[in-house]
């Protein structure tokens, strides 16, 4: 059989990337009403809140946001800046906003795209052992746990994390990145950020590993009991290639729509687990800027945030695309 | 009559929703006797500080580091935990409720344009927009029952959505139209009540999740600053991580059986409601 050639899908990129477009814009507005929701004026809010009552910094800051001007074109000096990345100065840290938010996404990156690994092969292999010993007892175990874990509030099992492991066992570091005491370079400094990664990512991907595993174990269910997979048994395929070749493929499309839609959870569960193991993100980076009160730096976190996640499903979209050939691009 | 008596041997053949209910039941005696057993604030020092759990006789569960009852705080946590759990998922499924049903039952543009928020909504990291929110209102409990409808209303208006796109085609919706009948109450009084029974599932794990978020507030130190919750708890508790980790760990355990019961409920729900799908759960 030829496989059928399909054409890259350019119009459904540009559809998707035009909603994209429109629905960052929307966030933009969204949140510009939010900043207005503050009680008093704006302007004052954020130079009390960032800890100054300095009159010129004040009116240096109505003038930033033109609150002279009438509120349409105060919305479109809001978006104009976004767009330059223009997000202001914070007076908290002495840094610009977006340089602030960007030295801190690698951290957050590592972090996420470790927990996400961790939590889709997890939920694989539990998974799908769960559906090979559907209501035997491995099923069982596994069901209950996930449902505990699923339960578990994920900043707890953090600090419980480090509680066995740091404090009692020793075995890895209790919070931080890295050792910079040590003046790793290389190799020895991969390993030693590798170490400060494990406690971290375990703890956020609790989770999702919880969730993985139902929506595994329920997607091979269904396609266990399916005719094909009785077929390539009659044919005498080992249950385990049966189980992780010809089922597994059907029942892990979900997973991928899912850990996508799952993007932006990541990003708002960092803010936990990254202020319990002092993971130098983007996530910790809003708890100091909440305990600071720095309203200015939370609101352009919350829309870089929100952009990243329209990004990350766009991806996924494609991605989508690429593994299962079926679906049809609109 | 009858169906009250089908849901109670349904619980009492599923004995996982039998623990959850059970579960559920003594969080929500803790809550309505708090103030009996404790008449005294649980901020008040009651005894020593840092005593283990039996160790002090005023203190069945210990003291935390400012000789604060840890039994009481679970108490009294317990209140604020079930009031904004399921005063905030009312909220929510309110306006997801109105916002669903309208896109579901009139399709068209209204439908395009109610999603396109809903998503919109989805998109914005939960937990993040909950803190900017709380950030911009202040801190009160009313406020972050607010922020958490905020971010849990679009999973229910999508869910209404599906269902009444469904029921809107079915016969006896149509008839309901060829009699006359008006928009408003096709919706309320004739769709509804059958796409009832996945909201209530939803809900209910819902609950769970806002629970548990109201929790992270308050770990963070962005929770109400007047009431003590099983949030605060931890949070405080972090400091004594290595001298006295009860303090941290009883509150979390407290979390951790409070959420697992209203997911074992939800389950049960499930099962109960929708019995065609039990064989996915494979019971």
């Amino acid at each position: 059989m030829k496989p059928i050639r399909r054409r890259f899908p350019w119009a459904f990129l540009a559809k998707r990337v035009a909603y994209g477009a429109l629905a960052m814009l929307a966030i933009a507005i969204i949140n510009f009403f939010l900043l207005k929701l503050a009680p008093g004026d704006a302007a004052e809010a954020l130079a009390g809140q960032a800890g100054t009552a300095d009159p010129a910094y004040i009116a240096q800051l109505r003038a930033q946001f033109g609150l002279d001007q009438p509120l349409l074109s105060q919305l479109w000096a809001f978006l104009v800046r976004l767009a330059t990345l223009d997000l202001g100065y914070s007076y908290v840290f002495n840094e610009r906003v977006s340089v602030l938010i960007f030295s801190r996404m690698p951290a957050t990156l590592m972090l996420m795209g470790a927990a996400i690994v961790i939590a889709v092969i997890g939920g694989i292999v539990f998974g799908v052992t769960a559906a090979r010993y559907a209501n035997r007892w491995p099923d069982r175990v596994i069901s209950f746990v996930a449902l505990l874990l699923y339960g578990t509030p994920p900043y707890w099992i953090g600090l419980m994390m480090i509680l066995i492991f740091a404090v009692t066992l020793g075995w890895t570091p209790t919070s931080g990145m890295e050792n910079v005491l040590a003046f790793n370079t290389g190799w020895d400094r991969v390993a030693d950020i590798a170490h400060h990664l494990i406690l971290p990512a375990l703890a956020q991907s609790i989770f999702y590993l919880a969730i993985y595993i139902r929506l595994v174990r329920a997607g091979m269910l269904e396609v266990l009991s399916l005719d094909f997979i009785r077929v390539a048994r009659a044919k005498g395929i080992s249950e385990r290639r049966l189980s992780y070749r010809h089922a597994l493929r059907n029942a892990v499309l979900p997973l991928v729509t899912v850990v996508g839609t799952n993007v932006g959870n990541f990003l708002g569960g960092a803010v936990l687990t990254e202020t319990v193991f002092s993971w130098p993100g983007v996530g910790r980076l809003m708890f100091d800027a909440m305990f600071q009160r720095d309203l200015n730096l939370l609101l352009s976190i919350l829309v870089l945030s929100s952009f990243f996640v329209i990004l990350a499903n766009l991806i996924v979209d494609l991605l989508y695309a690429v593994i299962n050939p079926t679906v049809e691009l609109k | 009559m009858d169906r009250l008596k089908s849901l109670l041997t349904a619980i009492l053949r599923d004995w996982m929703m039998l623990l959850g209910l059970l579960l559920l039941a003594t969080v929500f005696f803790m809550a309505a006797t708090a103030p009996l057993f404790f008449p005294q604030p649980p901020d008040t020092m009651m005894g020593p500080p840092l005593q283990w759990p039996g160790q002090y006789a005023g203190a069945p569960l210990g003291t935390d580091g400012l000789g604060r009852n840890i039994l009481a705080g679970l108490f009294y946590g317990a209140q604020i935990s079930l009031l904004v759990g399921f005063a905030s998922v009312t909220v929510a499924m309110v306006f997801g409720i109105l916002v669903g049903a309208f896109a579901g039952y009139y399709g068209g543009w209204i439908d395009n344009l109610l999603m396109r928020v809903t998503e919109l909504f989805q998109t914005i990291p939960q937990f993040m927009l909950a803190i900017v929110v709380v950030a911009v209102l202040g801190p009160s409990i009313q406020v972050i029952i607010f922020s958490l409808a905020v971010v849990s209303w679009p999973a229910i208006a999508r869910l209404v959505r599906g269902e009444f796109m469904v029921l809107r085609e079915k016969a006896y919706v149509q008839g309901c139209i060829v009699v006359g009948m008006s928009d408003m109450r096709i919706i309320f009084t004739q769709i509804l009540p059958n796409a009832m029974s996945g909201v209530t599932v939803m809900s209910t794990i819902m609950i769970a999740t806002a629970i548990l978020m109201e929790s992270a507030l308050s770990f963070l130190g962005f929770g109400d600053p007047n009431v003590t919750t099983w949030g605060t708890m931890i949070g405080m508790g972090k400091n004594n991580l290595r001298d006295a980790w009860y303090i941290m760990t009883i509150p979390g355990i407290a979390l951790l059986l409070t959420a697992l019961a209203l997911n074992l409920v939800g389950d049960g729900l499930n099962d109960y409601l929708n019995p065609r799908l039990r064989s996915q759960r494979g019971q």
